[in-house]
């Protein structure tokens, strides 16, 4: 039997860049193909030719045994082939209905028949078993919700292939779980998935095959009954990963305490009520939560980017409490920012730029207030052939840069200030598992060489791997804080979604 | 003579309608992403044309048609400029507008020979509707009946507007435009057609509104006579928050300010003082109102 989608000898070139080089896949009805592969392999290209947004330098597409080609998305569109973007494509003060079907509107002599949008949403919702509130605007639902809003529309749309970019990147690990079974319901109504993924265990757990993209090439092309997770990683990195080793507690004096702070308007619920954290020498703490907990809050206030109502924040003794942002980081915080675009980056400054932020008076780089730019060069430099950041040149946009390969910037610039307190704030989203293993190295060294790290995740596996203590965030609050031994995934879990210390340990003991 | 009375509300009613239709405009080029800065240069190109037109045609209506045609003309230049070239709409807009005002004093000297102000007692402004029935009611016939075409226009224009931005599905589609450009992009909606309606339209409604300035009180055009109503109706449209039904509401309270400061004249109040009095309320406004404004483009802001 033919099959569904086919795409053969696919090649696109930029310039003398080879993005693809001859990829072959294959979906067939109510198959989950997962496409993994590390940032810059060539996921993201392959898709975009598929949806019609770039155009292949050679090769074809093959849909349901006819040659096609789209000059666009609509065409794709209109072929049943639809994709949900990694970044939504919704408009937040639209109702979920409305959001999922425009363009393709319910109407009567040109008017807008809003009723019947909304029933005909309620019933491809029941049929595909995706639970969303129809009259609620898109701006207030969850993360979760706005990707089920997306993948509605596609639906709605009349997609038979489905293309997730990254569906599980800002995800909570339960809505991870729900997304998993949606995405095998769909396929079960004989729907094709292609899902675009650099989490090996979510491929393990929902796709029927696998194709692994290494630099521009397929490295393999396996069914996930005849591999496991450990093989994937080789495929896609080439080479054997590292594992995490134990260690021993090295914990010194206190480093950071930060005692009591709460951050809110009054008469409100506050954002951040009475935290209170303590990290040492030499030691990680981690802090997991679901995002939005409170968590940016208080990055926010260690950092001085927000005041704080009341409590203290003090490192080394010293109180920062009144201090700005440039003399805490003077006083010894680095800052690796959870948003890169809007903290970490000017999207329009050059790589170069990017990476002297914040030693512009550092006098090895400046003199006279001129900056002298060679000598840092070759600092730049080091730092792109350490992390293998894949960039052009030191004159390139940092907002061209590919997400894990500005964190990879980000992460080496805010290691090389050397300060004694790290933050480290989802330090690894959207980067690749290559990159993931060199910066988790990096902070463990830090670690190793009695520096301080505030380590935020919504990765519990992060969170696990590298942290000494972990504290949980739940509705602005610390839920509880575990030592390394006694924190599992389950007690994790049971404290993020607001469950009491007790209940925690209870349940596992 | 007393400060408030009928005729102090009839001539807010009067004045409202420029400033509307302007308004109106404006609101829907917000709605599509773009800031129209230049609506004082195209009402003031349709006042402009509007007395060309009837000057030369002798017809109220062609006079109207060649209002409204030019003020498309300069709103496409405008929409060129900022969709085609992508240039900055406030650089675009302002420029327009300067353009606009030395064009129009320019081919005042050309055309009519005249400095400052061109006027003909033989040109004949627009006719006053008198509404059957409603005029023979006490105050509210005084009110709503025997103003200009235009005037009725403008606020039907409200009207219509908010029906098709609430209820109809091209209206629907305009208003994702501005939302979120790249997401009515990744679905296919025809985003540059859809902004240059958009545009295209405020170009007939700033030459109607240039129009009623020229043709509806006092037939002339004197240079710059629009003296700022581009820009209070940007105001008016802010305060509104690009919401025909708000928009409304914003501009009969500029209207009545315009009306006013006309009336506080009769009291012996300098005009350079009275003159002020939209501008003041203008500021106190945008004070009290200080988060709403925002909101007309609220595209930018609520996607992420």
């Amino acid at each position: 039997m033919a099959h569904r989608l086919e795409m053969r000898n696919m090649t696109k070139r930029y310039g003398e860049f080879t993005a693809n080089d001859n990829i072959c896949i294959s979906l067939d009805q109510g198959e989950v193909l997962a496409i993994v592969g590390e940032n810059g392999a060539g996921k993201t290209t392959l898709m975009r030719m598929l949806y019609g947004l770039e155009q292949p330098s050679s090769g074809e597409i093959i849909l349901n045994g006819k040659k096609v080609s789209f000059s666009g998305p609509q065409e794709a569109i209109s072929r049943g082939i639809g994709m949900v973007h990694q970044h939504f494509m919704l408009f937040y003060d639209f109702t979920v209905a409305e959001n999922i079907v425009i363009g393709h509107e319910p109407k009567k002599y040109g008017f807008f028949r809003r009723k019947a949008a909304d029933e005909a949403v309620q019933k491809l919702a029941e049929q595909f078993k995706i639970g969303v509130n129809t009259a609620k605007k898109a701006g207030d639902c969850s993360i979760g919700e706005q990707q089920r809003i997306e993948i509605l529309k596609v639906l709605y749309q009349g997609a038979d292939i489905i293309i997730l970019d990254e569906p599980t990147a800002v995800l909570t690990p339960f809505e991870v779980d729900g997304l998993l079974k949606t995405i095998r319901f769909l396929a079960d109504q004989g729907k094709s998935i292609i899902l675009i993924t650099h989490k090996l265990r979510e491929v393990m757990k929902v796709a029927d095959r696998v194709t692994v993209l290494r630099n521009g090439k397929v490295t393999g092309s396996v069914h996930t009954s005849e591999t496991n997770a450990d093989k994937l990683a080789q495929l896609m990195v080439g080479r054997q990963l590292q594992k995490l080793n134990e260690r021993d507690s090295i914990s010194g004096d206190i480093l950071l305490e930060a005692k009591g702070i709460t951050i809110g308007q009054k008469g409100e619920k506050p954002e951040l009520d009475r935290v209170s954290l303590t990290v040492r020498h030499g030691e990680i703490l981690g802090v997991a939560g679901v995002s939005g907990n409170g968590q940016s809050q208080l990055i926010q206030a260690i950092t001085g980017l927000r005041a704080v109502q009341e409590g203290s924040v003090r490192l080394k003794g010293q109180d920062l409490t009144e201090e700005n942002v440039l003399a805490r980081r003077k006083a010894g915080i680095s800052h690796i920012p959870e948003d890169r675009y809007l903290w970490g980056a000017a999207k329009d400054a050059t790589v170069e730029e990017t990476a002297l932020m914040g030693s512009q008076r550092n006098p090895k780089y400046s003199e006279k207030s001129f900056i002298r730019k060679a000598s840092f060069r070759t600092r730049v430099k080091d730092w792109i052939s350490r992390f293998e950041i894949k960039t052009s040149s030191l004159q390139e946009k940092a907002g061209n840069l590919s997400g894990g390969n500005l964190q990879k910037l980000i992460v080496a610039r805010e290691l090389d200030f050397h300060a004694p307190l790290l933050i480290a704030a989802e330090p690894t989203r959207g980067v690749d598992i290559g990159a993931m293993e060199y910066i988790h190295e990096a902070l463990l060294e830090k670690r190793n060489s009695g520096d301080g790290i505030l380590l935020i995740s919504s990765e519990l596996s992060e969170i696990l791997a590298l942290s000494d203590k972990i504290a949980v965030m739940y509705e602005g609050r610390i839920a509880g804080i575990l030592d390394r031994s006694e924190a599992t995934e389950e007690t994790l879990s049971v404290l993020m979604a607001g469950g009491k210390q007790h209940d925690a340990t209870a349940k596992t003991s | 003579m007393e400060l408030f009375d009928y005729s102090l509300f009839v001539s807010a009613i009067r004045m409202v309608s420029p400033i509307l239709l302007a308004a109106l405009g404006g609101a829907l080029c917000a709605r599509v992403g773009i800031f129209n800065v230049g609506l004082e240069g195209l009402i003031l190109a349709g006042a402009f044309s509007a007395i060309v037109g009837n000057h030369f045609t002798e017809n109220i209506f062609l006079a109207l048609l060649t209002a409204v045609a030019v003020s498309v003309l300069v709103s496409l230049l405008f929409g060129y400029a900022t969709i085609h070239l992508k240039s900055n709409p406030i650089v675009a807009g302002i420029a327009i507008n300067f353009l606009m005002l030395g064009l129009t004093t320019f081919a005042l000297r050309a055309i009519f020979d005249v400095k400052g102000a061109y006027y003909n007692k033989d040109m004949s402004g627009l006719p006053k509707v008198d509404i059957p029935f409603v005029e023979d009611i006490p105050v509210v016939g005084q009110l709503i009946s025997g103003h200009s075409p235009l005037v009725y226009t403008a606020f039907l224009a409200a009207i219509l507007l908010y029906v098709f931005f609430y209820r109809t599905v091209t209206g629907f589609r305009v208003l994702a435009v501005g939302k979120n450009e790249a997401a009515a992009r990744s679905l296919g909606l025809k985003v540059t057609t859809i902004q240059y309606g958009a545009i295209i339209m405020s170009g007939v409604l700033c030459g109607l509104a240039g129009a009623q300035l020229s043709l509806g009180q006092v037939t002339m055009f004197t240079e710059g006579m629009t003296a700022g109503r581009g820009f209070i109706a940007l105001v008016a449209m802010m305060l509104g928050q690009s919401h025909p039904i708000g928009i409304a509401g914003s501009s009969l309270l500029f209207g009545l300010m315009d009306a006013l400061s006309i009336r506080l004249q009769g009291f012996s109040m300098p005009t350079q003082f009275t003159a002020m009095l939209p501008y003041v309320i203008t500021i106190i406004a945008m004070f009290f109102l200080k988060d709403r404004g925002s909101d007309s483009l609220a595209g930018q802001h609520t996607s992420r």
